[in-house]
């Protein structure tokens, strides 16, 4: 639980040396209370004391790392319930389920499938960044030979090792190590061995229980023992038990405080229905709320291209709004007589914008400027969207090179720039285009007549 | 120590309202789906959207399905009850529009009486680009079927005046209040709408909607503020069910339209597009909806299966 300036205050050593920068230790303590300092700047503090004050600074949800080199990931460091409130900050991260005991047929095909859904979408790139294994054979060598197979073919993967036999993890861990990968699972049995494999490698630990109040306990032995990297499944593998979980464990965190509950979680979504859809469906639910690593059967565009994009929207912080890159964007096979539109570079308005103009299946380009990053109506007040911002974008990416076409239609809402942009643009026609992008397509379908 | 479990305190609940004769939405105390904090209330209920035109622009393998009925939207509804059982329909009056067929709102009646007489479960009448016309449209159709209890999509800050006396007032219909995707402006036009006179349990809204991936942060986000305004802080303005024409929007991405020939790398279209509309139903329903209009039967069945484990 968090510590006032007061309860902090008695854990200094109340010298009033200054040494700290402070005139007081209870000036001192004041500012700790805020989480605006480090309390290593006073070198009296006993140990016990910074043991406390760690523990009481701490926020309420670790953040947690697992990969390595280039896929390494954060999950958790989770501050608030809703996202209005101030931010999320650690997507979850999805998996695909391998186990031992697959044919290899439909382990190739995984592995197929794995490798095909790798796209970029707003400058992010796309891709499953775990490969979960199950180990039901209880078969070392032919766990291990999986795993190798798996992420030798695999590069972008980073695997998730799933076995209560301390034995196999113990071999797992020791050829895999270097990949950063999670371990999975420790339980009331096992819970020590795996702590001590764990932290030798510096690995995530998966943590399961049957139920909430079993995980808790088990938490708290495990915390006991001096571990903190830890990942958490309270065992419900149906679609309501676990949206429960999911929910009051990081209510537990967050509204409560407690940190024994203060890790991110796994949802195992693959367990909860056969249907690829239903899968999708449950997935997206846990995108929203709120788990941090969501495991899937299997993957291919049908579920990938929803749930990234949803996972891309629900984790955008809300005071920096996604933007798309200035430039000029060729839609279908648009030539050099094709009609050019000009919008702002608020990543949703071009989103917008650009699908209703592939709706209308008319080749055109979309200019986008530097406009701040806001909306048509927003950049245009904040004058980010005018005649200098849009002809200067015009020079930069060439566009007089590029294009014959020598007219450019511009949003509705904005059509006083007209005047504008013309003073700025010797030589072009500025076309007043729809107020809504709704009725881009029948303008862009007459438009196009006018011109030929 | 022992687990302790967190504790949420609600103060207000969602309005019940019955569409037509007996389809109840809302009544719930807590957050969408949290029966571990008390009364979830009614089931969501999903619709599926029908038009009264045949829907040349839906992607072929959309129209493949409903293409020997599509021609007569009484057939279609029919169609979609028998093999599909939705909640109730939604009929768009795509027709109306004046860039397209312009259709006359008497015309617009007229068919809107003839499915309403054919089928068992209620409608929800949708317009079409618009407002100007819908108004004309909604009060004609509202006319023709007075008292039906059926929701009308929906009044506009431009229209609700026009939209409100006649559905609501006059004709004993449902207006949905449709704001885009801003708390402030979905409160003022609830406010204005029962300013009107129309009783808070004879109207539902439609905070506004997107797509997965096309800003729906900001729809999740409107939609959290919304029922935490309504639950914890008792604000009787938004205690409104809520409505998402889901389908309105997820068949006009890129991801739903680019065929197999334009994005081969993708795979089926139609499983694409299956999955913008599931995800994207799922999604409004975990931040609050109380009913979804959906196009096809494979999304419907997925969005029934999630919703029956999520409340049973
Ligand atoms: S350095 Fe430590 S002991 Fe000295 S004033 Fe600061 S808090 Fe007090």
């Amino acid at each position: 639980m968090a510590l006032n300036g007061m309860q902090i205050y008695k854990l200094l050593p109340q010298k009033n040396c200054k040494e700290c920068g402070f005139p007081t230790c209870l000036a001192f303590a004041m500012k700790l209370a805020q989480g605006n300092v480090e309390a290593e700047k006073c070198p009296y503090m006993s140990d016990d004391a910074k043991a406390k004050l760690s523990e009481a600074t701490a926020p309420p949800m670790r953040t947690v790392k697992f990969g390595a080199g280039d896929f390494e990931y954060a999950l958790g460091g989770e501050t608030v319930l809703f996202r209005h409130e101030k931010t999320f900050v650690n997507r979850p991260r999805f998996a695909v389920m391998f186990s031992d005991a697959m044919s290899s047929d439909e382990v190739d095909r995984k592995i197929k499938n794995v490798n095909e859904v790798n796209y970029t979408r707003i400058s992010e790139e796309m891709h499953v960044e775990i490969a979960a294994f199950k180990c039901e054979r209880e078969d070392k060598d032919a766990f291990i030979s999986l795993i190798k197979k798996v992420t030798d073919s695999c590069p972008k993967v980073v695997p998730m090792i799933m076995t209560e036999n301390t034995e196999i993890a113990e071999e797992a861990v020791r050829q895999f190590g270097d990949k950063g990968p999670i371990l999975f699972g420790a339980n009331d049995q096992n819970y020590e061995a795996m702590v001590n494999l764990a932290k030798d490698h510096k690995l995530l630990l998966g943590v399961t229980a049957a139920g909430k109040e079993k995980l808790y306990e088990l938490v708290e032995k495990i915390q006991k023992a001096g571990y903190k990297e830890l990942l958490l499944d309270a065992g419900s593998r149906n679609l309501k038990g676990t949206f429960d979980d999911m929910i009051n464990i990081r209510r537990t965190a967050l509204l409560s405080g407690d940190r024994t509950f203060g890790y991110p979680t796994v949802a195992f979504v693959c367990d909860m229905a056969q249907d690829k859809m239903m899968q999708l469906a449950c997935a997206t639910l846990f995108v929203e709320k709120y788990a941090s690593i969501i495991v899937l059967s299997d993957i291919d565009y049908s579920i990938a291209l929803p749930l990234f994009a949803l996972r891309q929207n629900i984790f955008t912080d809300p005071q920096r709004p996604m933007r798309i890159e200035q430039g000029i964007y060729k839609i279908g096979a648009a030539d050099e007589e094709s009609p050019l539109l000009v919008t702002v570079d608020f990543a949703l308005t071009y989103f917008i914008v650009s699908g209703e103009v592939e709706r209308s299946k008319v080749p055109a380009w979309i200019l986008i400027p530097d406009a701040g990053g806001y909306s048509v109506l927003t950049a245009w007040a904040a004058g980010k969207f005018n005649g200098k911002s849009i002809a200067k974008a015009v020079k930069e990416f060439e566009v007089e090179n590029k294009l014959k076409t020598r007219e450019l239609i511009i949003p509705g809402k904005v059509a006083v720039l007209k005047a504008d942009i013309e003073d700025e643009l010797p030589g072009w026609k500025v076309v007043v285009g729809t107020e809504e992008a709704a009725t881009l397509t029948n303008f862009l379908r007459n438009y196009k007549q006018a011109a030929s | 120590m022992a687990y302790k479990m967190p504790v949420q305190k609600y103060s207000g609940k969602i309005n019940e309202v019955t569409i037509g004769n007996g389809l109840k939405l809302g009544g719930e105390s807590v957050l969408p789906f949290y029966s571990f904090d008390g009364d979830i209330g009614n089931k969501p209920a999903i619709g599926m959207e029908i038009w009264d035109i045949y829907p040349e622009s839906w992607p072929k393998c959309l129209q493949e399905i409903f293409k020997d009925v599509a021609d007569d939207p009484a057939k279609w509804a029919n169609f979609c009850i028998y093999n599909y059982s939705p909640d109730f329909i939604c009929l768009k009056f795509e027709g109306a529009s004046p860039d397209g067929l312009d259709r006359s709102p008497e015309e617009c009646a007229e068919i809107a009486k003839k499915v309403a007489e054919s089928v068992s479960v209620p409608l929800v009448i949708a317009g079409c680009q618009s407002n100007e016309k819908n108004a004309k449209v909604f009060t004609k159709v509202a006319e023709a079927l007075a008292d039906k209890n059926f929701v009308f999509l929906s009044a506009v800050e431009s229209n609700y005046k026009e939209v409100g006396a006649a559905v609501g007032m006059a004709y004993g219909n449902i207006v949905a209040a449709e704001s885009s995707v801003d708390l402030n402006l979905a409160k003022q036009l609830n406010i204005l709408i029962t300013q009107l006179g129309i009783k808070p349990d004879r109207m539902v809204m439609d905070p506004g909607c997107s797509a997965v991936g096309y800003g729906f942060e900001y729809v999740v986000t409107t939609m959290d503020r919304i029922r935490l305004a309504a639950l914890q802080q008792n604000d009787t303005t938004l205690q409104v069910p809520m409505i998402l024409p889901v389908s309105f929007e997820t068949w006009k991405v890129k991801e739903s339209v680019a065929t197999e020939d334009d994005a081969p790398e993708w795979g089926s279209q139609e499983e694409r597009a299956v999955g913008m509309e599931i995800s994207t139903a799922v999604g409004v329903l975990g931040a609050g909806a109380n009913a979804v209009i959906l196009r096809h039967p494979r999304s419907v069945e997925v969005v029934r299966n999630f919703i029956n484990q999520m409340t049973e």
